[in-house]
């Protein structure tokens, strides 16, 4: 049987080898017309990819046969792995990435039809090939998947990390603008950082935003007020802002009680207010500025 | 067996709990605190739980306990210093404390209690 399948790949191997250069310029060719995408790659790195490819298969073929598990594939799996990983990034759709593999199909076939003359041989030199293409191909587009989560993985992370920032607006009182929806495993990372600041800054008034949460239901309600009463327990007082007019609503409607926590229509009444429990006043300054400007001219 | 100080600050105990509680010694405290308070007649209680990192739902019933009976003996509760996670763990566990007052530091806590007193005696003055 090994032997058989060695001549079989021997075969593959050899009409390869032949037929490199007509195989490359097809298989370019097949690409332009249906899969190649001009406006992500451009030709020159195609083609440097198809050839590294053809010279690869060459390779593992003459050395392993014609079976994709086998050692000598290795540099040709980690090769497939590099082209379909920098494909997820470039925004490839995953049947275009394998297309890449499964394009090489219709030139190949031509040169094992020109090369043997036996139906026989030609039918099984093909399902040879086939089951090997067909294999790197499955291999690449699972690559793929497997890129693709990486990328949404680490793009969660990221959001998580960057979805919670606590601004200290001045002595003594802090910001939280909330964006996006909340679910539990955000409300645990925001109520954790809102409480670390509350005892690293000293603060005692905190604002929650929520200018940027799409939608307020029984469970995000559940978390704020949650927030709110463990800010409290640590002795700070919390300030909800921003509530749009369709969340009062939805609020109201689904019997959410808010009474026990202070809400304002926007940051800024939010912020006055806590300015004014710190006993902060703002007193604006133009008045003086232009006794300046006078005394100024006078001095001119 | 070990017991948590009471401290006379004026007209005010201060309870700095160092130690993590367990029951016997919140029970202990309970009765200890009352009677300092009948005896000294003071006006308000700290009670300083920066050091304590565990806490159960019992100790947070105490702490709730507490602080309604000071209100009883007419001393003002405040608990102070509060960490992040005790603050979490009470409120996952359904506790919200409701009627004790809080704040950051000891300072603040004093703040607290003498803007309040104040306010009290401001107000029993009015009637005079």
């Amino acid at each position: 049987m090994a032997t058989v399948l060695n001549q079989k790949a021997g075969n593959l191997g050899s009409i390869l080898t032949r037929h490199r250069e007509e195989i490359l310029a097809q298989w370019l060719r097949e690409m332009s017309g249906t899969t190649r995408r001009s406006d992500l790659m451009n030709e020159a790195e195609v083609k440097g990819q198809c050839a590294r490819f053809l010279d690869l298969l060459i390779q593992a073929t003459a050395a392993g046969g014609s079976n994709s598990d086998s050692n000598s594939y290795d540099p040709m799996r980690s090769m497939l792995e590099e082209i379909s990983r920098s494909r997820a990034l470039q925004g490839f759709t995953p049947s275009e990435t394998a297309t890449f593999v499964f394009s090489i199909k219709r030139p190949l076939f031509t040169a094992i039809r020109e090369e043997l003359s036996d139906g026989g041989e030609v039918a099984q030199e093909m399902w040879t090939a086939t089951e090997l293409l067909d294999n790197l191909g499955l291999y690449t587009a699972e690559v793929y998947l497997k890129s693709r989560e990486e990328i949404i993985r680490r793009q969660q992370e990221e959001m998580l990390e960057l979805s919670t920032p606590v601004v200290k607006l001045w002595e003594g009182i802090l910001a939280l603008p909330l964006i996006g929806t909340l679910d539990s495993a955000r409300t645990q990372v925001v109520m954790e950082s809102l409480l670390e600041s509350i005892v690293k800054t000293n603060s005692r008034v905190a604002i929650i935003d929520i200018t940027g949460v799409p939608t307020v239901d029984t469970v995000v309600a559940q978390h704020l007020l949650k927030t709110v009463t463990a800010a409290r327990l640590m002795g700070a007082d919390c300030i909800i802002s921003g509530v749009r007019p369709q969340i009062a609503q939805t609020i109201v409607h689904l019997g959410i009680n808010l009474l026990d926590v202070t809400t304002k229509a926007t940051l800024s009444d939010a912020f006055a207010l806590a300015a004014k429990r710190a006993g902060l006043k703002f007193i604006r300054e133009q008045k003086q500025r232009k006794d300046k400007q006078n005394n100024l001219e006078e001095v001119e | 067996m070990d017991k948590i100080p009471i401290l006379s600050m004026g007209e005010f105990l201060l309870v700095t709990i160092q130690v993590d509680m367990h029951d016997r010694l919140a029970m202990t405290l309970q009765d200890d605190l009352t009677s300092r308070i009948s005896e000294t007649g003071a006006r308000g209680v700290l009670i300083d739980i920066s050091s304590l990192e565990i806490v159960d739902s019992f100790i947070g019933r105490m702490l709730g306990n507490i602080a309604a009976m000071s209100r009883v003996l007419d001393a003002e509760t405040v608990v102070v210093g509060m960490r992040p996670a005790v603050a979490i763990t009470l409120v996952e566990l359904g506790m919200s404390l409701a009627g004790v007052k809080t704040a950051l530091n000891v300072d603040a806590g004093m703040e607290l209690l003498q803007t309040s007193l104040g306010s009290d005696e401001e107000m029993n003055g009015s009637y005079v």
